[in-house]
């Protein structure tokens, strides 16, 4: 008996975004929580459908002039004024709301100055983040980019303080991700209940999970065809030239269709919850 | 497609593309690349332009890239900017089709609709749903791909990126609610009016929606293929519930 789960909306906040919302984020105060677009940033209390205020509105007078959109917005999980907001550009700005009523000025930016050895011509669109969120402890806030995902000390807005690969290997392939639209992918992050680990998805089924104490990464499949119920999961590695060793997969045969954009971290116990295409893979750290 | 990124070319950087000497940056093999890649992009701005939905973030960083070839292209000078009584005369026939949809929304739809929070629907002409599909935009693939081709339409460029833009504004703040205006909101319609638009199931009702379904050519890449799908199976969900 297949399981038919029905959902009805018990509210509805229409009319305020003109453009795609590509973020919601709950406050801390669980009353207010914000939702943003390319351009614009509204407050809404839970209860009040039909108004919300414009906290953050980056659209130019002259569209022509636009060069820069907003990617990713969160609450802080502590801190009921303060929230972040990532742009295509790479950049991180935090708004302290108690500040003014219209947070088009940060009271933090977070930008890492870039290498000029690496520069090319997707620089920047490979800078554009993806996704941003806050530890659980509020200290910290990682950002996914398309192929790094980098963690910053809010105290510190010049760089972060760690930078972890994601898929260092797609970096010779950008011209061809560029023709078939995979660098445009949206990939997700997300912390471990303890902030210890960090996971992020990938190509291939594939996804990462990097573990800040120990630094020590490790590259996951989600595919039933590889792996059986019940069994652990087995590293994959993925063959970055020269000779193919036996378990490993050439970075030419990854299948760019199968990508793991959305993965969850269970907050208190370790079980993550990870989406391939439209399978839904539940994981769980083998018991002892 | 290329076995590598492309790259500028660094004075110390050793390697080449194809045996090429090292430090010449405007080498003809990475002008060649540099040239596919900006036409790549143009065609890619066209295509994002003519969805239903067009993505903004998309659209933004691939105009930012072709700005950033065209400065490179100027400092080489291997960028002619022309005259302006030939851009006037010469037609611009690679982004000519871009230009006639341009001029021909924002005629037809006069001031841009203000998107305030909080208010009802913008007004809308109602041509707007129709305009894009009106002039049948030419293979962007023929002309684009070939040799040299006419390069004196890169003076206006610049202009028909700024129209692109002020057309995707106006598209996404008006075309979406304007499609569904008349759309009855039970599930049955939704479900039909997604299939209308996905086009792969030639069964969905009104015209206006097919002739959206038929002006929308396919991009290069798999990812819009693998984004209909997706819809698909949420139209399969919807089905079923």
């Amino acid at each position: 008996m297949d399981l038919m789960v029905e959902a009805s909306p018990r509210r509805i906040f229409a009319n305020a975004h003109t453009y795609h919302i590509n973020s919601i984020s709950v406050n801390s105060d669980h009353e207010t929580y914000l939702s943003a677009d390319d351009l614009r940033i509204n407050l809404w209390h839970l209860e009040i459908t039909d108004r919300s205020f414009n906290i953050v509105d980056i659209k130019p007078v002259n569209m022509e002039e636009l060069t820069e959109v907003i990617t990713a917005a969160e609450f802080h999980p502590l801190q009921c004024n303060v929230f972040v907001y990532s742009s295509s550009k790479g950049t991180i700005r935090l708004c302290d709301m108690r500040s003014s009523a219209l947070c088009d000025r940060h009271s933090k930016f977070f930008e890492e100055p870039e290498d000029p050895s690496s520069r090319s011509f997707f620089s920047e669109i490979i800078s554009s983040i993806s996704d941003v969120k806050f530890s659980h402890s509020g200290r910290y806030m990682m950002t996914r980019d398309y192929l790094s995902v980098k963690v910053w000390d809010l105290n510190m807005e010049s760089r972060p303080v760690e930078t972890h690969q994601v898929h260092e290997y797609l970096r010779s392939k950008l011209c061809s991700l560029y023709e078939n639209d995979c660098i445009f992918d949206k990939f997700e992050c997300c912390w471990s209940g303890s902030d210890s680990a960090i996971m992020t998805g990938s190509y291939n089924n594939f996804f990462r999970m990097f573990d800040r104490n120990v630094r020590r990464d490790v590259t996951l499949e989600a595919s039933r065809e590889n792996s059986k119920p019940r069994a652990g999961l087995k590293p994959r590695k993925v063959c970055t030239g020269g000779k193919r060793r036996k378990d490993e997969i050439s970075v030419d045969s990854l299948d760019f269709n199968k990508k793991i954009l959305h993965t969850a971290w269970h907050p208190a116990e370790n079980i993550i919850a990870v989406a391939a295409t439209n399978n839904l893979y539940i994981f769980q750290d083998k018991v002892n | 497609m290329f076995a590598r990124g492309l790259k500028r070319k660094n004075a110390e950087d050793p390697e080449d593309v194809e045996g090429c000497p090292a430090g010449a940056q405007a080498t003809p093999s990475y002008s060649l690349q540099r040239q596919s890649l900006l036409d790549m992009s143009l065609v890619k701005l066209q295509l994002c332009h003519m969805l239903v939905e067009p993505n903004l973030c998309r659209s933004v960083l691939i105009a930012n890239t072709v700005r950033q070839i065209q400065e490179e292209m100027t400092r080489d000078g291997t960028w002619r900017v022309v005259a302006p009584q030939a851009a006037g005369r010469a037609p611009l026939d690679r982004l000519v089709s871009t230009d006639i949809l341009c001029r021909s929304v924002r005629e037809q739809e006069g001031e841009c609709p203000a998107p305030a929070m909080g208010d009802g629907q913008p007004d809308l002409v109602p041509g707007l749903a129709v305009a894009p599909a009106a002039p049948a935009p030419r293979s962007p693939q023929s002309s684009l791909w070939e040799g040299d081709g006419s390069r004196e339409s890169r003076g206006g460029f610049q202009k028909s990126l700024d129209q692109i833009f002020e057309t995707l504004e106006s598209k996404t703040s008006g075309s979406v609610e304007e499609l569904f205006a008349d759309v009855d909101s039970s599930y049955y319609d939704l479900d039909a009016v997604l299939t209308g638009m996905v086009g792969s199931a030639p069964s969905g009702p009104g015209t206006g929606l097919q002739a959206f379904a038929s002006a929308a050519t396919s991009p290069p890449g798999s990812s819009c293929r693998s984004d209909l799908g997706e819809l698909d199976h949420a139209v399969e969900i919807l089905v079923e519930t």
